[in-house]
């Protein structure tokens, strides 16, 4: 059934919503965005679709800026929609939200693609990605109780409670340093003609993840140096 | 092969296309005659050349595309027409010329080209040139490399008619059309630590008069007018226009479908056209806080973005256009559609542009897509458009109404015979 268009709120009314949240429009029934999504627009299968993009987008040999640009900033939308209900005074910019999509956007510069490896490696433990989204109807919803967290949350789940922040601080400090810019394309091509994985990626996703893990391996042992440059292995090719 | 650029040349006699696999095909609109009335002013191949072929960058061991992302022609000096195209790295300049006479009557060599015997050769005569059969020939006179990381996006030539600038997903730079050594970069968003890019360019254009300002726009759906005569990097915007989200719209997609896909300067120089995801948008120069005209292209996708994320079709790049007299502003959408506005009696149209409904000099049928509601016979419903027949380059000829529409791997002219001349 066809929607209609969304209903307009009163100004009054929506001057006095904003001042009493930050920015949590998302979770306001009246909004007329909100109201009309169906289930598979709820923010987690939308945080699992956005992950996917990304994913698929940074295994390109060269990605398309624009699109892993505008695929981050929702990604980074929809992680601080699904964030705690803040209680706090307004913060300037959430900290911890935005870390996964700085990560995963800073991998695709090749100069910083060590960061992209080890993000890959905490991509595959990511549990959603496995599987298809499912819609998880309550998601949303603030009555949430604040120490559960759903399967397809995995992604938040590695935020850790001190960090908020998927790397580990100090895999992040070694590679700081090494310009690697030489090496990382070279690296990746292989992996993008092997795969290219499609919008349904059930059966396609754990070679994927595996593949990852094996060039991984190859990109540590270049940059610690006990393997000369060459074209990594892989399977299947 | 799938059409990725169409554009006519100042006059409108030429029109050229660059598709997916390198070529360039040049049309030229057949001169008016009383022997054939139905055939006057209709577009006939005049030259097909491959512009690109595909390159292996070997030290990042990357293939670059051969696809033709822009076409901009020269203004015309001489007899021969020269145009620059443009595919993700390189811009090449290309000169067009005619042939249709040939020098006959050597006195050393005979008409195969062969030396004479010269104890054949009795008396002296001069060579005299004997009318040919039209060739016309294309050669690759600049070849402007290297000078971009990121995928150009866009190219515009100066009305100085002496540079032209090209502008990737992070920069933009000025070329001059003589010097392939060297360009200068007057716009890098380029941020010193990746991880802060939130933002890209989608597209840019030179002012058609002023050859001080040029204008670009980005992913968040603002354009930037700068003046190169404020510095030598143009960073900073002499004008940043920008319409504040409208908050009863909000959702997670509002960033995607605010991205910028193509800007349009209008031939007067005052007003410039957006094209977004929904909308087409007239912005007067002289205001930055909003534009002065907003036309829906396709509102009913609005609640179907979600699905449209899903599929990629939310991240498909249209363009729009002004016609001669900027009165009427066009764009494409999906199902083959494409859209026309009038600016002054603020009705607008929507076409289709398939080889079932148009056939050599019918008349053009205007479709509907129903959202429910009552359907009128012809309509098409939202759910049985087709998302893979994509309008997203067309073009408008600068004084008559002549547009051509790119459907994918097809080519349609449109003309107005009875409305020919500008309103």
């Amino acid at each position: 059934m066809m929607l209609s268009k969304g209903l307009k709120r009163k100004r009054e009314e929506e001057q006095e919503k904003e001042t009493l949240a930050v920015d949590t429009w998302w979770l306001d029934p009246s909004l007329p965005a909100v109201a009309q999504a169906p289930p598979p627009a709820t923010s987690s299968s939308l945080f699992d679709l956005s992950v996917l993009k990304l994913h698929h987008s940074l295994r390109q040999s060269e990605p398309d800026l624009r699109h892993l640009v505008l695929v981050v900033n929702t990604l980074r939308r929809v992680q601080a929609s699904m964030a705690p209900e803040p209680t706090l005074p307004p913060m300037p910019s959430p900290s911890a939200a935005p870390c996964v999509a700085d990560s995963l956007l800073a991998s695709s510069d090749a100069a910083l693609s060590a960061s992209m490896a080890s993000l890959l490696e905490d991509l595959s433990h990511i549990e959603g990605l496995s599987q298809a989204p499912q819609p998880l109807v309550d998601e949303g919803l603030p009555g949430r109780p604040a120490g559960g967290s759903p399967p397809s949350l995995g992604a938040l789940d590695l935020l850790g409670p001190a960090t908020g922040c998927l790397l580990d601080d100090e895999l992040e400090g070694l590679f700081e340093d090494i310009d690697t810019s030489m090496y990382d394309s070279e690296l990746w091509a292989p992996a993008s003609e092997a795969l290219k994985p499609g919008p349904e990626d059930g059966p396609g996703k754990e070679e994927a993840l595996e593949l990852d893990e094996a060039e991984l391996d190859y990109l540590l042992d270049v940059l610690v140096g006990t393997q000369a440059l060459e074209r990594p292995p892989g399977p299947g090719r | 092969d799938i059409i990725s650029t169409v554009e006519f040349n100042h006059t409108g006699e030429l029109l050229a296309t660059g598709d997916k696999g390198g070529r360039v095909v040049i049309f030229q609109r057949e001169p008016e005659s009383k022997n054939a009335p139905h055939s006057q002013g209709e577009y006939d191949v005049y030259s097909t050349f491959q512009s690109h072929e595909p390159e292996f960058d070997y030290l990042k061991s990357l293939e670059i595309e051969e696809k033709i992302n822009k076409i901009k022609w020269l203004p015309q000096h001489n007899a021969a027409h020269s145009l620059l195209s443009t595919n993700d790295k390189t811009i090449k300049l290309w000169k067009i010329t005619e042939r249709d006479k040939r020098p006959e009557g050597y006195n050393l060599k005979d008409e195969e080209g062969k030396l004479k015997d010269l104890s054949t050769v009795t008396s002296l005569q001069v060579p005299v040139l004997k009318p040919m059969d039209l060739m016309v020939e294309v050669s690759p006179r600049r070849v402007f490399a290297n000078g971009h990381t990121y995928h150009i996006n866009s190219i515009s030539v100066n009305s100085d008619c002496e540079t032209y600038m090209s502008a990737d997903d992070l920069r933009i730079n000025l070329w001059h059309l003589a010097v392939t050594d060297r360009s200068f970069n007057i716009v890098d968003i380029k941020p010193a630590n990746m991880e802060d890019l939130t933002e890209v360019i989608t597209a840019s254009e030179f002012h058609p008069h002023h050859c001080n300002l040029f204008v670009y726009s980005s992913s968040k759906g603002s354009l930037r007018l700068c003046d190169m005569r404020a510095a030598a990097l143009c960073d900073k915007h002499s004008k940043l226009f920008e319409e504040p989200e409208d908050p009863s719209n909000r959702s997670f997609f509002s960033e995607i479908i605010s991205s910028v896909s193509d800007v349009k300067f209008s031939h007067s120089g005052r007003y410039m056209l957006t094209r977004d995801y929904l909308t087409v948008k007239v912005w007067d120069l002289n205001m930055e806080a909003r534009p002065i005209e907003t036309y829906q292209v396709h509102d009913y996708l609005r609640s179907k973005l979600c699905s449209l994320y899903e599929n990629d079709c939310i991240f498909d790049k249209f363009e729009c256009a002004w016609n001669g007299s900027d009165s009427v502003i066009m764009t494409g959408a999906y199902n083959n559609f494409f859209r026309m506005f009038d600016r002054n009696t603020k009705r607008d149209v929507t076409l289709e542009a398939s080889r079932e409904s148009s056939k050599p000099r019918a008349v053009l049928k205007p479709r509907r897509v129903c959202v429910g509601g009552k359907r009128r016979r012809d309509d098409i419903s939202v759910d049985s458009l087709d998302f893979t027949k994509k309008i997203l380059h067309t073009a408008w000829h600068p004084a008559e109404n002549i547009i051509a529409v790119a459907a994918t791997n097809n080519l349609y002219i449109f003309q107005d015979k009875v409305n020919s001349e500008m309103h």
